[in-house]
């Protein structure tokens, strides 16, 4: 096959460059992304390939930015999805499934899925040392990756994590940097280091490649629908880049054959106490003004998101929706998920099941719409945000007495 | 005297330094002067209307100016700009 990545090419201006260690335009500072000789991948590509390729999102090769077969992260994607009939049943939903990224292989998260593209692509072009700004998960998992990869390797954190999230880089070694500040502070700083250091910032100078890992999410979904794409997603949105690369997932599949035709709704989902893209979408706007995020779901909470007017595009160009939800209401989705799939979902998942839930009330997703609620992280790691409201064990003596007394004689049935 | 930080992108303009010393009481105005020392850099930095990029972010002392006063943000000696590309981090 011809060489599938042909160029880097700024979204803005149309500028190309080498498929090096940059990610944005020296003209316009727009953002680069992969160019890819689809031509080429159209004749390369076919569901038989896939359906033999390896049980991870290396199956999707053809369409991910890197060159040879020596991956890191070899078992990463390729999650259940599960058709929740429960919480459909709930909602009102015949055809509802949830994309469980909980149980990604190593670190729980989808950041398993670009983290292995990242680190990959970041071998292929030489580097020893990689670093990554995050909010919990990106770290967990660029600290796991290194590890195996022997990679030296930073992560930057803001000071207020989950104990699981910081916890979940410490136990791999890497030089874990808390910074006294949040996200947008972690990422600025991080920004300025990636210019002076020669290391692979996963979420900075190999950001090209590194978000195209969120693609597989895409993928995975219309594999699994039985190659059809879904009618309605709801995506959980910190950045904005996983919503973006979701709808362009599955565009791509149209592109080569894969999918006949895609005409998904992209639906956004967003927490009150940081919702800078999802507010836009209210007040019509087509830029973000900035927030200083105040929200239990951490992993989303970036106040300066830089795929927002990307996110925004994608919703008006695909004719979805964007919303918000609460705290309270994070808290009330995240055990509604559990209690009806048993699926334990981190504050994100909450997130973007409050925001399903809304959608449905105002008549935005219908009952035959087949829809699905992307889960991206697991909620061992975000317990805080649950402990104080799941209640307590119920604490008996180890006697057969004492557990009639408390639970009382079986009925005879 | 203003510490101005300057991107990789622009360092060409800066004859590769990623920092240089300017004058001026006001974003607006570090940006015009530095576009007197520099020529070039101003239209990298702003687009046809004289608004700072969409792709860019601007920082006072680690501080976002768009949390601050915009570009009519005031300056006094001592302190720092950053300039940095918007397209970094993220989910």
């Amino acid at each position: 096959m011809t060489k599938k990545m042909q160029s880097l090419v700024c979204r803005e201006c149309g500028k190309e460059y080498p498929t090096q260690d940059i990610h944005v335009c020296e003209l316009c500072f727009g953002p680069l992304e992969v160019k890819y000789d689809y031509a080429a991948i159209k004749k390369e590509i076919t569901r038989e390939k896939i359906l033999a390729g390896p049980k991870s999102l290396w199956r999707y090769i053809d369409l991910l930015p890197v060159e040879g077969t020596n991956y890191i992260g070899e078992h990463a994607g390729f999650t259940p999805l599960v058709h929740a009939k429960n919480l459909g049943a709930f909602l009102g939903l015949d055809h509802l499934y949830i994309k469980n990224d909980c149980v990604n292989h190593p670190t729980l998260s989808f950041k398993d899925r670009v983290v292995a593209i990242a680190l990959t692509r970041a071998r292929e072009l030489g580097f020893e040392t990689v670093a990554c700004a995050s909010t919990g998960n990106l770290a967990n998992s660029v600290s796991a990756h290194a590890a195996s990869a022997g990679m030296k390797c930073y992560v930057f954190i803001p000071g207020d994590l989950e104990a699981a999230k910081v916890l979940g880089n410490l136990i791999y070694r890497p030089n874990v940097i808390e910074i006294e500040g949040n996200y947008d502070d972690v990422n600025r700083l991080c920004s300025e280091i990636a210019g002076e250091r020669h290391w692979a910032f996963v979420n900075i100078n190999i950001r090209p490649y590194y978000a195209e890992g969120s693609k597989t999410l895409a993928f995975e979904t219309a594999e699994q629908l039985g190659w059809h794409a879904p009618d309605q997603v709801v995506v959980p949105m910190a950045s904005g880049s996983l919503l973006t690369k979701i709808w362009k997932g599955l565009k791509e599949f149209e592109k080569v054959g894969i999918l006949d035709s895609v005409s998904t709704k992209i639906n956004g989902a967003q927490a009150e106490g940081c919702s800078p893209i999802a507010t836009a979408y209210r007040e019509g706007r087509d830029f973000f003004k900035p927030v200083k995020p105040n929200t239990i779901a951490k992993s989303l909470a970036i106040g300066n998101p830089a795929d927002g007017y990307y996110a925004l595009k994608t919703v008006a160009e695909s004719h979805g929706a964007m919303d918000a939800v609460t705290d309270d209401e994070i808290v009330e989705s995240i055990k509604l998920l559990a209690q009806t799939e048993g699926i334990f979902a981190e504050t994100a998942g909450g997130v973007t099941i409050g925001v399903l839930r809304k959608l449905v009330k105002q008549g935005l997703i219908r009952k035959d719409e087949v829809t699905v609620a992307y889960i991206t992280g697991n909620g061992l790691k975000t317990q805080e945000a649950v402990v104080n409201s799941v209640g307590r064990p119920t604490r008996i003596q180890p006697s057969l007495k004492h557990f009639t007394q408390t639970f009382g004689i079986e009925e005879s049935t | 005297m203003i510490k101005v930080r300057i991107p990789t992108p622009l360092r060409p303009m800066t004859g590769g330094k990623n920092e240089v010393e300017i004058t001026g009481n006001s974003v607006a105005e570090i940006i015009e002067n530095l576009g007197s020392t520099h020529p070039g850099i101003k239209e990298r930095i702003c687009d046809e209307q004289g608004e700072v990029r969409r792709f860019i972010n601007i920082y006072v002392n680690e501080e976002d100016i768009r949390f601050l006063t915009g570009k009519e943000t005031p300056l006094k000696d001592g302190d720092e700009m950053s300039i940095i590309p918007a397209i970094a981090g993220g989910t």
